[in-house]
């Protein structure tokens, strides 16, 4: 599903990756951990396509294409979605409205019909109470006044009405308490097959309880500097991340 | 015949003159008495310029060195021409003006409801001539207001309704103003509408042109809005991109009345839009709403004076503008809190996307409360297209320049969504739309 090979990466002349490689095959989930301002979240960025990013070097294949040859856009339609670590706020347009331009666009590219309001609206419904939302954050403004909760359900709303191929949580349990951190896990569990693949970008082994993955990866200063089962993410939890980043220094 | 007038005062003076000679509200004393003083008022005060505190950000020279002729001669347009400045799916009270003067022929006022009068001031004249005294520039200050004063000299026509006691105006009114192949001339077009108690109204004032010249439209309106009534009003200036439109809408309002007031502003190349209501009466409500959306080397200034003259009144300023290329616009929105208006509420945003580096925009509140006991807000934003915004649009499968389409549509959206009238709305959001879709990337 996704090749990442020799990934370098810079941001203003600073280079933030250096030479990450990861494989993701069908159906795995893979979870990468590790200390602040390690490149995790550069990482999710890239790969959704953010243009302050520069690869200097290395290769992304999506599915055997050549992701850095798309737009973010046409990135979504090939199937690969980004949950925002800070979900951003769209005054003035309705949550409804966005995710139906979304679901039809990538259809259109797709070769599918676009969806009528009805069949919107009927799916729409159906997502949210799974995920324990209020019917009424359809009609409100893209987040706007949204809890730090209600965002990052939404963030996973939204991949359930889009129902991408590749899927990267950036930090989504960061700042949930214990309940909301179930109910993304739910959302996400729900979408597992043999189909699908999940990139869950944590800082905290917590998520993991209930995301259980197939493989965890340490990123520590732009290198993947250990990968493992998901025993790892309980060593790093007793352990810290200290003695892998003392290691990746010396 | 025209009148000319160049920039000298004098030339105001002698046109005057000229103008009396064959105006025919002349059988009315006080219009008289009004024009005699407004024009010496003019001589005096002249054209403002940026020393005037509340011009500071808008140069009037083009405006004030500018040769300008008033016409007398009628001219019709196209009826297939008309067409297409009509609102689809509106059904209203039409009342066509080209160049200042109606035409009757293109106009349609049938089946007005009963003891309503929706025609012209020149009509009123003969037909209400008791509202016409009574009410004719009985709230307009041109004391200090140089362009009230011009007008009040020099109009020549307009709308006049009067709506009395306890009814609910069934359609809007659409008073068209369309400039057609009238070059260099000066039109004063002034209104005038009367509504009772208990009544309900809404009009709609429009102003277009059939091309790009260059030509100055100076508006006033007068609106005075009785006890427990609704007055919804809209301009749409769609004026030609050289043209100069100055207007001025002053509000009575009486007890619990509501009044809402929609400016939206996309033509012109110097604008100038005076909104002034008046909270006379307790329990008054006031909503002040606009979207300014400038291109090119547009100067579009909006200038807000809300009076609370009684206590438990509400008013809410919401204006938004989007600026893109060299084009400049102006915010400037006075709240005057009047002594004994207790209990006042009054909120005033003005939000602004500049869609280019060489936009600019002045943005201005200014406050005078002379009571305690009041609560008022004010807040303004200045922004540029959120790239974060946009980023996450794309990232969920939408191409870029609709992302983009959204994010203004966000931002319209708030005008837009104070307003009644669907089909109205669903003109004026397309209209937005193609605005946006045609810029030039800059």
């Amino acid at each position: 599903m996704l090749e990442i090979t020799d990934l370098h990466v810079e941001v203003e002349g600073k280079e933030i990756l250096k030479g990450v490689n990861l494989t993701i095959n069908k159906g795995e989930i893979h979870s990468i951990m590790g200390p602040n301002g390690s490149g995790k979240s550069t990482l999710a960025q890239v790969l959704a396509g953010r243009d302050l990013y520069e690869i200097t070097k290395g290769e992304i294949l999506f599915r055997g294409k050549d992701l850095t040859e798309l737009k973010p856009e046409e990135r979504a339609c090939e199937g690969i979605f980004l949950a925002f670590q800070y979900p951003i706020e769209i005054p003035g347009v309705a949550n409804t409205y966005l995710l139906r331009e979304a679901l039809n666009s990538i259809r259109k590219y797709n070769g599918l019909k676009p969806l009528k309001h009805v069949e919107f609206g009927k799916l729409a419904r159906d997502k949210m109470k799974k995920l324990h939302m209020e019917d009424d954050l359809l009609k409100r403004s893209v987040n706007e006044g949204f809890s730090g909760g209600e965002k990052k359900r939404n963030e996973i709303f939204q991949m359930q009405i889009l129902e991408p191929k590749l899927s990267i949580l950036d930090e989504t349990d960061s700042g949930l308490d214990i309940d909301a951190v179930k109910i993304v896990s739910e959302g996400v569990n729900s979408m597992r097959s043999p189909e699908r693949s999940f990139l869950i970008i944590t800082h905290y082994q917590r998520l993991l309880n209930y995301i259980v993955p197939d493989f965890v990866h340490v990123l520590v200063n732009g290198k993947i500097v250990k990968s493992g089962g998901k025993k790892l993410a309980l060593e790093l939890e007793e352990k810290g991340y200290g003695w892998l980043e003392e290691a990746a220094n010396a | 015949m025209s009148i000319e007038l160049n920039s000298e005062i004098g030339s105001y003076l002698s046109g005057f003159e000229e103008f009396k000679k064959k105006d025919i509200f002349s059988g009315i004393g006080e219009i008289s008495e009004l024009r005699k003083n407004a024009i010496n008022k003019f001589a005096e005060l002249g054209y403002p310029t940026m020393r005037d505190e509340d011009w500071r950000f808008t140069n009037l020279t083009p405006v004030s060195k500018a040769n300008f002729k008033i016409n007398d001669n009628g001219i019709n347009i196209d009826p297939v021409m008309l067409k297409t400045f009509l609102i689809k799916d509106l059904e209203t009270f039409l009342l066509v003006f080209i160049n200042g003067r109606f035409s009757k022929e293109l106009s349609q006022i049938e089946q007005i409801p009963e003891g309503v009068t929706i025609t012209t001031l020149s009509e009123a004249k003969d037909v209400k001539k008791e509202v016409l005294s009574e009410y004719f520039g009985k709230f307009l200050d041109f004391e200090t207001e140089a362009f009230n004063a011009l007008n009040t000299a020099f109009f020549e026509d307009g709308i006049f309704i009067h709506v009395p006691d306890s009814i609910s105006v069934n359609k809007p009114v659409h008073a068209l103003y369309i400039s057609h192949e009238d070059e260099q001339s000066m039109v004063n077009s002034r209104n005038l509408i009367v509504v009772g108690k208990n009544s309900e109204l809404k009009v709609i004032e429009h102003y277009v042109s059939t091309s790009e010249t260059t030509y100055f439209s100076n508006v006033v309106s007068e609106v005075s809005v009785g006890e427990n009534s609704n007055m919804e009003h809209f301009l749409l200036e769609f004026e030609s991109k050289k043209a100069f439109n100055i207007s001025t809408l002053r509000v009575q309002q009486e007890k619990y009345s509501n009044i809402k007031s929609h400016s939206i502003l996309f033509g012109g190349a110097i604008v100038r839009n005076n909104v002034h209501p008046v909270l006379a009466g307790e329990g008054g409500n006031s909503l002040i709403n606009g979207l300014y959306m400038s291109n090119g080397r547009q100067h579009m200034d909006n200038f807000m004076r809300v009076e609370h003259a009684s206590p438990h009144c509400d008013s809410r300023q919401i204006y938004n503008g989007v600026l893109d290329d060299n084009s400049r616009g102006v915010f400037h929105g006075r709240i005057i809190v009047h002594e004994g208006a207790v209990k006042t509420d009054a909120k005033q945003t003005n939000r602004n996307l500049l869609l280019s580096d060489s936009a600019q925009i002045d943005t201005k509140p200014q406050l005078e409360i002379y009571n305690d006991d009041v609560k008022c807000t004010h807040g303004a934003t200045i922004g540029q297209m959120d790239e974060n915004a946009i980023f996450y649009l794309q990232s969920r499968g939408i191409p870029k320049k609709e992302a983009e389409t959204i994010m203004v549509k966000g931002f319209t959206g708030e005008s837009f969504s104070n307003m009644s009238l669907l089909p109205l709305r669903e003109y004026l959001e397309k209209y937005a739309d193609s605005w946006f879709l045609n810029r030039t990337d800059n």
